[in-house]
C-alpha cells in the first residue's frame, strides 16, 4: 500500500473506508473520512483502489513589472507551505509562483525570482553553504535585483546573517527571514514576516539584516543587523533580538511603513564585492567551572578558537598552560563573554592579564557566535598574525561598537 | 407535526469539559478566571492555509472575508502554549484516562494509536488558528436503537469576551466530543438520549460542572432537506424545541423552493448604486453610509418577509450571510417602508430598480467593498433558496430558534499535529480502569440502602454534593437530614441570593455532625448557612444565631404570648394557633424544633380554653 490508497479497516466487525496514509510504529496510519487519523494493526486493513488524483487548480500569478525586482533564496526555511489534507502532509514552498499563492499580498510589493541552493535544516548549515549562499546573493545583485530575501531555518539564522554580511559588500538590502511557527497553522508569523521583509528588501537600506517580529503581536516587524542579532528564545515570535544594538529598522503590520534608524547603512553605500573565504578550523568553546584542561589539547590544531569567558572574560587560571600551549602552535584565542550583554575587558583582575599576556585577543562587546564567524572570515582573508589580530578588534560589519550604549 | 412521516433524522455531539489537574497539551490548571485579573493582551491575525487541492475549506474561507484582528486575554495561569508561541506537552495522561473511562463506560472500541490531529478554526477561538483534536474510540451503543460514533478529545477554544476579543484562560482545557449517529427521529428522544450521555459522563465524577461546561451540538435533518448542525444548546430541557423549530424551518424552505420555481423566480448577477436615494432619508444608519447597494430579486416579493420559524425570515438569513462582510443586515421592500425609511423612498428604490410586483429589492449599506461583499452573499443565498436547504452549522438564539454561523466544514481541514508523538491504547490500559457506579444505580441504592425516596435520592446522586452527603452518611448523619440540607435548604437560600457553593466541605460535615449530637438545631441551618456564606467561621455563625433552647425557656415564652393575647385565643378557639405560632417563632427561629414549639403552644391553648 502506498500513500492515498483506499482502505478498508475492520474494526471490531465495523468495516470502514479510509486512506492510507504511512506506516507508524508498527501501525498502519488511516485517514478516515471525518479527517481524523487512527493507527490500527495493518492486518485490520485491506487495499481497495488507488485513489483518484485530483488535479490541482492552480490560478496563474502575474507579476507587475513595474515593481522593484526582488530575488527570494530559500535554504530551507519555510516561508510558504501548503497542505495536503487528502494526507496530512505539509510541503513547503519556494518557488515564486508557489509564494505569491501562498501570500498573495506579496505581488504588490515587488516581482519575484527565486533560487534555491540547498533545502536543509538550519542546524544542519555548514560554513562551506555559507560561502555557496554568499555567492548566490552576490549573483542575484549583479544581476539586478534590487533586494535580496533569504529564507533561513531560525536556528542558526543569526550565524549564516552574520557570515554573509562578513564575506559580502552589498549596495542593496540583504534580508534574512524565517518563522517560530511553522507555515502551515493560520496563526503562523511566516506571512507577517514575509510581507515585512519584501518591505524592507525593496527599501533604502544597504547592509545585511534579520527581520523578524517585534513583539508577540502581529504589530511590527524589526530588522537586527546580521552582526549583533540573536536567537534569544527556543519559541516565541520575538525571539530574535538585537543585543546591546538598537533594531536598524521596523516595519508596521499590516500597513508595511518602514521606519529606519539613524546609523543604518544607506542604499548603495559600498559597491558590490565578495571575499569568499573561510576558514572552517575555528571553534567556539564554553568556559564552566572545572572544565577538564584537557579539552585545549583538541583545539591547539585549530586555526582559531573562540571562547565565550565568564564575566568580563575569564576563565580558569588551570587552563592558562592550555592557552599558551595552543597560542604557540598558531592558533589565534578570542576572548568573548558567556554575559551576551557588555564588553570583555580582560585588564580589570589578574587572570585577565596573564590571558593578555598569552596573547589571547579581547573580544570587545562581539557576540560570541558572531565572534566566531568573523574569526573563520579574517582567518580565510589573511595569515598575517599582526592582520588577524588588528581586523579582529576592528570594527568591520557592526560587530563591534566602540562605546557601550546606556538603556540598550 | 409528524416527524416520523417528514423523515427526521437526528444526532448529536456532547461537548463536556473535565475535571483535570492541569491543561490537555500545557501544565496550566483549568481554572476559569474573570477578565478583570488579565495581566497581558496579545493581538494576532489568523489567515486560512491553502490546501493541496488548491482549495481553503469553504468554512474557513467564509470567516476570511475580513482581515480581522483578534486581541486574547492573558492570565497569570495561561502560558506561551495558550499563546501560541511553545510547541504543545504530550497530551495529558489524567484526560485520556477519563476518556477511555467514558468510552469503556459507553461499550466503545478504542483507537489502537491516537493520532492528535488539527482541526482548521479561524474564528480566533484558538489562537493558532486551529484546534487539537483526537479520536479516541469508536462504535459504542446506547440504548437499544442508537449508536454513538466516536469519542474524542480536545482542548477547549478560548471564550469569546466580545466579537473579537477572546479570553485565554478557558482555552486548552480537556474536553471529550461525544458523537452519536443519526438514530433520534423525535425532538423527545434527542433529549432523552443526551440526558442519558450526560449522566454517564457525570457518573465518573471527573467532569466539570456548571453553566457552560457541557455544551450540546444537535444535527437534524428531514428528507429533502439538509444536514445542519445547530451549536451551544447549553439546556436540555431546550433540546426538544430546538429540533422542532428547525423542523418547521426546513419544512418552510423547501415550500419556498416549491414556490420560487413555480413563480419563475430569478436572482440577479450585480447590484445597482443607490447612495443618492439615501442623501436626505431618516434612517441613520443609510444616511451616513458611504455606499448602498440595491438589487431586485424577481418572484421573491412576499417571500423574504415570510417567517420561517418564530422570530425568522428567510431575509434573517441573507441578513446573516450579508453580516460577514461586515455590514449590519439588510433591508428589504417585504418590511419596508420601516425603520425610517419612508413609503416615498421605497417607491423611488422600486422604480430605480425596475422592481414589479412580485419582485423584492434588497438592500445593503457599507464601504464600497463591503456593500459589494454584502450584496454577493445575498445573492448566494438567494441562489440556495431554489435547492431548498443549505448544509449549515448555525447557532442557537435564546428562545431555540437559530441563526446561520457558516457553511458545514469539509473533511479539508484535518491535518496532523506533528508536535506531538502518537499515543499507544493497549489492552492492559484498558483492563485497568474500573469502571464507576453509573448515577442512576447509585440512586437505587440509595432508595434501597439509606431509605430515602426516589425523587430525592436521584437528585443527591446527580447533585455536585455527592462527595459530601456520602461522606456524611458514612460519618453517621441520617441520610435524610443530610439530603435535605445539601438539597432543599441550600437551594432555597441560593433562591434568596444565599451562595452556599463556597462553604468547605468540611464545615458542612461539622455542622451536620453538631445537629447529629443535638448541640445545633435543624431548624437554625438556614440562618447558620447563611452566616457561613457570609464568611463567618462555624462558631461564630452557630452563636450569632443563638444559644439553643430548652423546653422549659420555651414554656416561658409561649406562656407570656399566650398571656397577652388570651382574649384573641379564647375569640378564635383553636383556629388562634396558626396566628400565636407565628408571633412565638419570631422569636425563637432557629433555636428549638419547630414540632416541639407547636406541642408546646397547643397544650398552653387548649389551657386557656
Amino acid at each position: 500500500m502506498i500513500t492515498g490508497d483506499l482502505v478498508k479497516c475492520s474494526l471490531k466487525g465495523e468495516i470502514i473506508e479510509g486512506v492510507y496514509i504511512t506506516e507508524r510504529d508498527g501501525m498502519a496510519v488511516i485517514k478516515l473520512g471525518s479527517g481524523y487519523n487512527i493507527g490500527i494493526p495493518p492486518s485490520q486493513v485491506e487495499y481497495i483502489e488507488k485513489s483518484e488524483q485530483i488535479p490541482i487548480a492552480e490560478t496563474t500569478v502575474i507579476q507587475n513589472q513595474a515593481l522593484p525586482e526582488l530575488a527570494i533564496i530559500s535554504t530551507g526555511g519555510t516561508i510558504a507551505s501548503s497542505v495536503d489534507y487528502r494526507t496530512g502532509a505539509v510541503t513547503s514552498r519556494s518557488n515564486a509562483d508557489e509564494i505569491i499563492r501562498a501570500i498573495p499580498r506579496l505581488a504588490t510589493i515587488g516581482r519575484f525570482r527565486t533560487r534555491q541552493p540547498f533545502t536543509i535544516l538550519s542546524e544542519n548549515m555548514k560554513p562551506s553553504m555559507w560561502v555557496d549562499l554568499a555567492r548566490t546573493i552576490h549573483d542575484e545583485i549583479e544581476e539586478g535585483a534590487a533586494g535580496v530575501i533569504v529564507t533561513h531555518g531560525t536556528d542558526t539564522m543569526a550565524y549564516s546573517a552574520s557570515a554573509v554580511s562578513f564575506m559580502l559588500d552589498t549596495p542593496v538590502p540583504v534580508i534574512f527571514v524565517g518563522s517560530q511557527r511553522s507555515a502551515d497553522r493560520p496563526s503562523s508569523d511566516n506571512a507577517m514576516n514575509a510581507l515585512c521583509s519584501a518591505a524592507v528588501a525593496s527599501a533604502d537600506l544597504g547592509e545585511v539584516g534579520v527581520c523578524m517580529h517585534g513583539t508577540v503581536n502581529d504589530d511590527y516587524c524589526a530588522v537586527h543587523r546580521a552582526t549583533r542579532v540573536r536567537k534569544m528564545h527556543t519559541s516565541r515570535r520575538d525571539a530574535f533580538q538585537s543585543i546591546g544594538a538598537s533594531p536598524i529598522a521596523t516595519i508596521s503590520y499590516p500597513e508595511l511603513e518602514i521606519s529606519t534608524g539613524a546609523d543604518a547603512i544607506r542604499r548603495s553605500s559600498r559597491e558590490l564585492a565578495l571575499f569568499d573565504r573561510m576558514e572552517e578550523r575555528c571553534g567556539l568553546l564554553s568556559f564552566y567551572p572545572g572544565m577538564d584542561p584537557a579539552i585545549l589539547e583538541f583545539y591547539s590544531s585549530y586555526r582559531g578558537l573562540v571562547i565565550a569567558g565568564t564575566g568580563l572574560g575569564h576563565i580558569s587560571t588551570m587552563l592558562m598552560d592550555g592557552i599558551r600551549e595552543c597560542i604557540s602552535n598558531g592558533t589565534t584565542i578570542i576572548m568573548t563573554s558567556q554575559c551576551l550583554h557588555g564588553r570583555v575587558c580582560d585588564r580589570v583582575y589578574d587572570t585577565g592579564r596573564d590571558l593578555l599576556a598569552a596573547g589571547v585577543i579581547e573580544g570587545e562587546d562581539m557576540l560570541p557566535e558572531t565572534a566566531l564567524v568573523k574569526l573563520m572570515w579574517v582567518l580565510g582573508q589573511t595569515d598575517d598574525q599582526e592582520e588577524i589580530s588588528r581586523m579582529m578588534k576592528e570594527n568591520l560589519k557592526g560587530e563591534i561598537q566602540r562605546r557601550s550604549a546606556y538603556g540598550l | 407535526m409528524d416527524f416520523k412521516l417528514l423523515g427526521l433524522k437526528a444526532g448529536i455531539e456532547i461537548h463536556q469539559q473535565l475535571d483535570t489537574k492541569e491543561k490537555l497539551f500545557c501544565r496550566c490548571p483549568t481554572q476559569l478566571r474573570n477578565v478583570d485579573e488579565r495581566s497581558k493582551e496579545i493581538q494576532r491575525y489568523l489567515r486560512a492555509t491553502v490546501s493541496e487541492m488548491g482549495t481553503i475549506d469553504r468554512a474557513a474561507e467564509e470567516e476570511m472575508k475580513q482581515m480581522r484582528l483578534f486581541r486574547y486575554y492573558a492570565y497569570d495561569t495561561t502560558c506561551l502554549v495558550e499563546n501560541d508561541d511553545e510547541p504543545p506537552t504530550p497530551m495529558n495522561e489524567e484526560a485520556l484516562e477519563i476518556a477511555l473511562t467514558i468510552a469503556k463506560l459507553l461499550s466503545m472500541s478504542p483507537i489502537n494509536q491516537v493520532h492528535i490531529m488539527r482541526k482548521m478554526v479561524i474564528d480566533g477561538s484558538n489562537t493558532s488558528g486551529f484546534q487539537r483534536t483526537a479520536l479516541i474510540a469508536m462504535n459504542g451503543i446506547i440504548g437499544d436503537t442508537c449508536r454513538i460514533e466516536s469519542l474524542c478529545l480536545e482542548e477547549e477554544a478560548a471564550q469569546r469576551v466580545t466579537d473579537e476579543t477572546f479570553s485565554l484562560d478557558r482555552l486548552g482545557i480537556p474536553l471529550v466530543e461525544i458523537t452519536t449517529a443519526p438514530c433520534m427521529h423525535t425532538p423527545e428522544e434527542v433529549k432523552e438520549v443526551a440526558g442519558y450521555i450526560g449522566m454517564i459522563l457525570r457518573s465518573t465524577g471527573r467532569v466539570k460542572r456548571g453553566l457552560g461546561t457541557i455544551r450540546q451540538d444537535v444535527n437534524i435533518s428531514i428528507r429533502e432537506g439538509a444536514r445542519i448542525e445547530i451549536k451551544g444548546v447549553q439546556e436540555l430541557d431546550l433540546i426538544p424545541e430546538v429540533v422542532s423549530r428547525e423542523v418547521q424551518r426546513q419544512v418552510n424552505l423547501l415550500a419556498i423552493r416549491d414556490e420560487l420555481i413555480s413563480r419563475g423566480a430569478k436572482v440577479p448577477d450585480e447590484g445597482l448604486d443607490v447612495t443618492d436615494l439615501f442623501r436626505e432619508t431618516k434612517s441613520k444608519v443609510l444616511r451616513k453610509s458611504p455606499c448602498i447597494i440595491a438589487a431586485t430579486l424577481k418572484g421573491f416579493g412576499g417571500i423574504i418577509g415570510r417567517e420561517i420559524q418564530p422570530g425568522r425570515r428567510l431575509g434573517s438569513e441573507m441578513s446573516d450571510y450579508a453580516k460577514k462582510c461586515g455590514v449590519g443586515g439588510i433591508f428589504h421592500t417585504d418590511e419596508l417602508p420601516a425603520y425610517g425609511v419612508t413609503e416615498e423612498e421605497v417607491h423611488a428604490l422600486r422604480e430605480r430598480s425596475a422592481a414589479g410586483d412580485g419582485d423584492c429589492v434588497v438592500i445593503v449599506s457599507g464601504t464600497r467593498e463591503q456593500a459589494i461583499c454584502a450584496i454577493r452573499q445575498v445573492f448566494k443565498r438567494a441562489t440556495m433558496a431554489f435547492e431548498g436547504v443549505p448544509e449549515e452549522t448555525r447557532k442557537m438564539l435564546p428562545e431555540g430558534s437559530s441563526a446561520y454561523m457558516r457553511p458545514l466544514p469539509g473533511a479539508a481541514r484535518m491535518y496532523p499535529e506533528t508536535d506531538v508523538l502518537p499515543i499507544g491504547i493497549t489492552t492492559e490500559m484498558m483492563e485497568e480502569i474500573t469502571l464507576p457506579e453509573l448515577l442512576t444505580e447509585r440512586a437505587a441504592r440509595f432508595t434501597e440502602e439509606l431509605g430515602i425516596d426516589e425523587a430525592l435520592a436521584r437528585q443527591i446522586a446527580y447533585s455536585d454534593r455527592l462527595p459530601l452527603f456520602e461522606r456524611a452518611v458514612e460519618a453517621g448523619i441520617k441520610p435524610s437530614l443530610a439530603a435535605r440540607t445539601l438539597l432543599s435548604t441550600m437551594r432555597e437560600l441560593s433562591r434568596d441570593g444565599v451562595d452556599c457553593s463556597g462553604i468547605p466541605d468540611d464545615t458542612i460535615l461539622d455542622l451536620l455532625s453538631r445537629v447529629a449530637e443535638g448541640t445545633v438545631v435543624k431548624e437554625g441551618l438556614p440562618d447558620i448557612l447563611r452566616t457561613l456564606a457570609g464568611g463567618a467561621a462555624l462558631d461564630a455563625a452557630v452563636t450569632s444565631v443563638g444559644p439553643t433552647f430548652s423546653v422549659t425557656d420555651l414554656e416561658e415564652i409561649v406562656e407570656r404570648v399566650v398571656q397577652e393575647r388570651g382574649d384573641f385565643i379564647r375569640e378564635r378557639g383553636k383556629a388562634a394557633l396558626g396566628p400565636v405560632m407565628g408571633v412565638v417563632m419570631k422569636e425563637v427561629r432557629g433555636r428549638i424544633d419547630g414540632q416541639i414549639v407547636a406541642d408546646v403552644l397547643k397544650r398552653s391553648i387548649e389551657k386557656v380554653l
